[in-house]
């Protein structure tokens, strides 16, 4: 589903490369998790994936279900069904909640060629959804994030990615700043997502995450590239042995 | 002496063509008060530190330049607001296009019949809170106003009126050069919701004065668009009673020039003020706040909330003082004022100003100039949303402070809409 093959990425305004020939392959109904140390590069390549600016790609290639992804607009690789659920939600005061969700799914059903979702069947898809993730009415009025605990906006990201219903899921240490339990609610709001046509990239430091979420694929990530992959035994080594040793034995 | 005789010149010039409509009764000798007030002061020059900002010329020449009418159609603001419609052409009050001006526990009358009878209420509020605040900083425009007025509307309330009262402005001339004098009363424990709109002429001068008594409470929300040639200056004056609260909010939208004066008393022990605005320009657009709120009481609460969006040149001041006079302990004072600029051309001008003679206050300002979040851009379109309605949402987001100062939901959803229809003939936040 997701292919990167040699992905080259260097910040626009500066010298400085992050990603230096990462290539990773992602099969439809698989979860793979990347972990690595601070500064290698795991943020970049979920921005590069959704197309924030301020990035150059030098060379490589990414696609989506074999699209282009890097010729896209980012609302373009949205409604091709690429997510990314952000590490630092974005505070949006005067919109309300539920009229973003409701903006963002019929943008995206109108780029596909699909009817707009009516007023009343949305309200009924986001009520069910919203409450399975214990987000109560008051909060879907709430301008998109204001206001929310650490908790909430995770919750909240979560809510909209089950009312996007994205293929490719791409999930921004989207443990920092939880406690357990909010964690366990975000976890299970995910593998209710799992199925055979979606699959999932998680970046994570801590293999905490992992616990919950279990994914097929582990990669370890270090100076902006796969440095090894494995399957779930390769965290357990990690929260172990720490990055040293990993990092060690590739230089 | 070159520089008075020069101002004085120009004073003439200016009032030539104007004449005081009415020489008799009280209010003639308001009027002729006035006058005496605006030959004391002169109109104001380039020098005039209060004027700094913004550029007078247009607004004193002897000869208000033509503007062209914006024949688009569309509805007028806060179409489909159930309300009290009062309808100036012009500047000229007109009876068959208004509503029935009967509306229980609200007194309402026209400046010129009011000026013929011995005893009226408004004989002690006409130009009284105009001279009030023509100190310590002078407002030349408004002593014009009173003292040449040629129409407006007297406003006595007694009651918690929910119904809003609605003053809207309608042109037919391209030249018109209208000047409109309201003063409103609420006594003690009332309530009242007055709504403006409309392109009111080429050059418009607007006061309005409005006393609201102890206990009262007086919601304002006015609509300025619709009208691309416009040149503005009005002058809202309002002292507050005891524990009386007093929201104004303007979405200004267009315009050649607008000056907007807001000048507030919190005389009564406990009041509350909020002055709030939201203003759109596009290419030719210098449009002014101008706002002095004096604390003269204890435990008062003010607020100033201003937001300015501009693109294409557009120019954007913003000149807040709050004053808190001595005894005015436990004073709660709150100042923003910020700009968004969607490029490089555009300007904002800014000067926030605290006077504190008591101790024990609480005052803050804050005054901020930015382009868009690209955060939030990027955010809303990871998410699907095209870049111009993404740009839009963004905009939004950084007027809600202002548009939060609307406490009326359906009037605060019809200035929503205006904004949105704004952006959307102003290709979004369209600078990329």
């Amino acid at each position: 589903m997701l292919e990167i093959n040699n992905l080259h990425v260097k910040l626009e305004e500066e010298d400085k490369v992050i990603l230096k020939g990462l290539s990773l392959s992602v099969k439809a109904g698989s979860v793979h998790a990347i972990m690595g140390p601070n500064g290698s590069g795991k943020s970049t390549l979920s921005y590069v994936l959704a197309g924030r600016d301020g990035y150059r790609v030098t060379a490589g290639t990414a696609t989506l279900d074999g699209a282009d992804l890097l010729a896209l607009e980012p609302e373009a690789r949205a409604a091709a069904g690429l997510f990314l659920a952000f590490q630092y939600p974005v505070e949006i005061p005067g919109v309300g909640n539920m009229t973003f969700l409701r903006t963002a799914v019929n943008a995206q059903r109108k780029t596909r060629g699909e009817a707009e979702l009516s007023a009343g069947g949305f309200l009924k898809l986001i009520r069910a959804k919203a409450k399975a993730l214990k987000i109560d009415a008051e909060m879907l009025k709430r301008p998109v994030n204001v206001g929310f605990s650490g908790g909430e906006k995770k919750r909240n990201e979560i809510l909209q990615m089950a009312m996007l219903e994205p293929r490719m899921c791409i999930l921004d240490e989207t443990d920092s700043g939880l406690d357990v339990d909010a964690m366990k609610l975000v976890a299970e709001g995910v593998n209710g997502l799992r199925d055979a046509g979606r699959a999932f990239l998680v970046i994570t430091h801590y293999q905490r995450l992992l616990d919950h979420i279990k994914p097929d694929v582990v990669h370890i990530m270090a100076d902006g590239r796969i440095i090894r992959t494995g399957g779930p035994e390769l965290a357990l080594e990690v929260e172990q042995n720490g990055y040293a040793d990993l990092l060690a034995e590739v230089q | 002496m070159a520089a008075l005789a020069a101002q004085a010149d120009a004073l003439n010039a200016r009032l030539a063509g104007l004449a005081l409509p009415d020489g008799t009764g009280w209010l003639g000798a308001a009027r002729a008060e006035a006058a005496r007030r605006l030959a004391a002061m002169g109109l104001p020059g380039r020098r005039d530190e209060y004027w700094r900002f913004t550029e007078p010329t247009t607004l004193k020449a002897a000869e208000a330049a033509p503007a062209a009418i914006d024949r688009r159609v569309g509805a007028e603001a806060f179409a489909g607001i159930d309300c009290l419609r009062l309808v100036f052409v012009d500047g000229v009050f007109d009876a068959a296009a208004s509503d029935d001006p009967a509306l229980a526990g609200v007194e309402i009358e026209w400046l010129g019949r009011a000026g013929m009878a011995d005893i009226h209420w408004a004989q002690g509020l006409y130009g009284a809170l105009e001279t009030d605040g023509q100190t310590p900083v002078p407002r030349p425009f408004a002593a014009l106003n009173s003292a040449f007025a040629s129409d407006g509307v007297l406003i006595r309330v007694t009651a918690r009126v929910a119904r809003p009262v609605s003053l809207v402005y309608r042109r037919k001339s391209d030249t018109s050069d209208v000047i409109l004098h309201h003063c409103i009363k609420i006594g003690a424990g009332a309530r009242l919701t007055l709504l403006e709109s409309g392109p009111a002429a080429a050059r418009f001068n607007s006061v309005l004065e409005v006393e609201v008594g102890d206990g009262a409470q007086f919601y304002h929300v006015r609509a300025q668009g619709r009208d691309p040639n416009r040149r503005a200056v009005t002058q809202v004056f309002a002292r507050l009673g005891a524990a009386a609260r007093f929201k104004s909010f303007t979405l200004t939208a267009n315009g050649l020039l607008t000056r907007n004066e807001v000048v507030v008393e919190l005389a009564g022990e406990g009041s509350v003020a909020h002055v709030a605005g939201a203003a759109l320009g596009d290419g030719s657009f210098h449009h002014d706040d101008t706002v002095f709120i004096t604390h003269a009481a204890e435990r008062c609460e003010s607020r100033q909330v201003f937001k300015k969006v501009l693109k294409n040149g557009a120019v954007g001041v913003f000149q807040g003082k709050i004053l808190v006079r001595p005894g005015a302990q436990k004073t709660d004072g709150y100042q923003i004022s910020q700009a968004l600029l969607l490029d490089g051309d555009s300007q904002f001008l800014a000067k926030p100003e605290l006077e504190i003679h008591a101790d024990d206050v609480k005052c803050s300002h804050g005054s901020t100039v930015g382009a868009i979040d690209e955060n939030t851009l990027f955010y809303l379109r990871s998410r699907g949303v095209p870049l111009k309605a993404a740009q839009a949402l963004v905009v939004l987001a950084f007027l809600a402070e202002a548009m939060a100062e609307i406490d009326d939901p359906a009037i605060a959803e019809n200035i929503r809409l205006r904004l949105e229809s704004w952006l959307a003939e102003h290709d979004g936040a369209g600078a990329r």
